[in-house]
């Protein structure tokens, strides 16, 4: 099922019956449009703002449409729109990434056919990495030696030292 | 750095050697980065703009690589130089003359490695190799890369990867292109059959001097489009199959052409070198076309004595900028031409060259 601002999966999905009501009113929405109304609050605690919820379901209707008016989102980093996007096919700031998130994955997802990187990592990115890898490792061997399972202890620990060569597999 | 030093060296694109360097003229790798921390060069501003170029500078020339690189600020050149480093396709178009600010380019001295800085993106890094060698210049760039990133922070998105300023470069910010000569796929019109095949399979197909340009001399650069949700090996390993099927294609072609009309050929390619040793007067555009007769004439060995880096060497001294340098003044668009004939007849009776 579909988001009914914009067109990624719907996850947050609200059902509301009114006493005496007929039929019950149903919204469904993905995770940053729900967030974008409000509907979750920035906390990690998965609460449903109530007044939020009334305030949308009593709104005008806007079912299935796409994002309310894309061309009105501006860059809270460095101010450009949405619109000056659209006409000028640049954006300004790494930033709007996050910020014009819902209407450029739809982009993206036209021009490159995906919404997700494959390829590279930053050096840094790929350095902290390895530490957590060799960190979670350790820890295997440990747990294996403490259980007196040596020779996976001993696998391990080969398999750490092969990470730990300077050129070792990335 | 005195440019005019560049002038006699060809730089490595234009070497003629390489894997199947009969077809493949050059294979060419670019990133596209942005430093953190700062808008992209369209909305930065002067004073932004001179920071990144700064740290920029800074980064590319303390960078641990094998070849240092040097630093020019663009707006520090003369016209002459600009369009000088573009002609080398050290820089493009833009950087050299629509652009303003500061901006710059950072190149080794086999210019086989370039950055450009304040680019579209705050870096372009780009690689060059003569011959086709997607796996080599790969490796090149993978090392510059990370060399520059050990003193650079680069905007780095966990969803979206490297960002960028158009989102058409956005993930792995790579294009690779490789440079093509395709007189016979020209010549029996199977051309336009082979671009539209490949423009299918999001391929794009564009003339010498990157988007928009003509594709003069039947050169051809192909390049990939997509740059999101695939990795690095598998979108050069895409191009590499492609490239191998139109290598067939164009080998096929000449083939033919040499069994069913060697004379023909014979003929044409002795005109081209006719033409070119005894005009007075000719432009750059049909210069470029019968080069590349020349060329095909070579690999085809329907000329004696003309080694291919020859060949490449006339492309690029008969430039406007590389012609002026050249003959050491500034000429107009007619004087270009004269001197343009006076230099090839010169260099071609230097070399004695006869066809067969």
């Amino acid at each position: 099922m579909k988001c009914q601002f914009c067109q990624n999966a719907a996850t947050v999905h609200l059902t509301k019956m009114v006493k005496g009501h007929p039929v019950k009113q149903e919204i469904h929405l993905c995770e940053p449009c729900a967030r974008k109304h409000n509907l979750i609050p920035d906390q990690t605690t998965p609460h449903v703002d109530l007044k939020a919820l009334l305030g949308l379901l009593l709104g005008p209707l806007q079912t299935a449409a796409p994002v309310a008016d894309p061309s009105a989102l501006t860059c809270p980093s460095c101010g450009l729109k949405y619109e000056e996007f659209r006409t000028e096919g640049r954006l300004g700031c790494p930033e709007e990434y996050d910020a014009f998130r819902t209407t450029l994955e739809p982009l993206l997802e036209r021009i490159h056919r995906s919404q997700v990187h494959a390829g590279k990592l930053p050096l840094a990115m790929r350095r902290r990495n390895r530490e957590e890898e060799l960190k979670d490792l350790r820890r295997k061997m440990k747990a294996a030696a403490k259980a007196e399972k040596y020779e996976e202890a001993a696998r391990i620990r080969d398999l750490i030292r092969q990470k730990e060569a300077p050129d070792g597999p990335r | 750095m005195d440019l005019d030093s560049l002038l006699p060296n060809l730089g490595e694109w234009l070497r003629g050697t390489g894997p199947e360097s009969d077809i493949v003229v050059s294979t060419r790798i670019r990133l596209a980065r942005n430093v953190l921390h700062f808008p992209f060069t369209n909305r930065a501003t002067h004073t932004q703009k001179g920071e990144i170029a700064a740290k920029a500078k800074e980064a590319l020339t303390k960078a641990d690589l094998p070849c240092p690189l040097e630093f020019l600020e663009i707006s520090n050149l003369s016209a002459l130089d600009r369009q000088f480093l573009v002609e080398r396709q050290l820089i493009s178009r833009e950087l050299a003359t629509v652009l303003d600010g500061p901006r710059g380019v950072a190149f080794d001295g086999k210019e086989s490695v370039s950055v450009m800085v304040n680019e579209e993106d705050h870096l372009r890094l780009q690689v060059l190799h003569s011959g086709f060698a997607l796996d080599e210049a790969w490796q090149e760039i993978d090392r510059v890369d990370d060399a520059i990133e050990a003193r650079l922070a680069y905007a780095f998105h966990q969803q979206f990867g490297y960002l960028t300023a158009c989102p058409t470069n956005v993930g792995t910010g790579m294009r690779a292109s490789v440079m093509l000569h395709l007189p016979a796929l020209g010549i029996t019109k199977q051309i336009d059959k082979v671009f539209r095949a490949l423009q299918k399979i999001n391929l794009a197909v564009r003339g010498l001097h990157g988007e928009g340009s003509r594709a003069f001399g039947d050169l051809y650069q192909i390049s990939n489009q997509v740059t999101l949700g695939k990795s690095e090996a598998k979108i050069l390993n895409e191009i590499r199959e492609v490239i191998q099927t139109i290598l067939q294609y164009e080998r096929q072609a000449r083939a033919a052409m040499l069994k069913e009309r060697r004379q023909d050929e014979q003929n044409r390619v002795a005109r081209a070198i006719g033409t070119l040793s005894s005009a007075t007067m000719i432009t750059s555009e049909e210069t470029m076309e019968l080069l590349s007769a020349v060329r095909l004439g070579i690999h085809l060995r329907l000329l004696d004595d003309l080694p291919p880096t020859t060949v490449n060497q006339l492309f690029i001294h008969t430039q406007a900028a590389h012609l002026q340098k050249l003959m050491g003044q500034p000429l107009d668009g007619e004087e270009r031409n004269a001197a343009r004939a006076k230099y090839l007849k010169s260099k071609l009776r230097e070399l004695g060259s006869t066809s067969r």
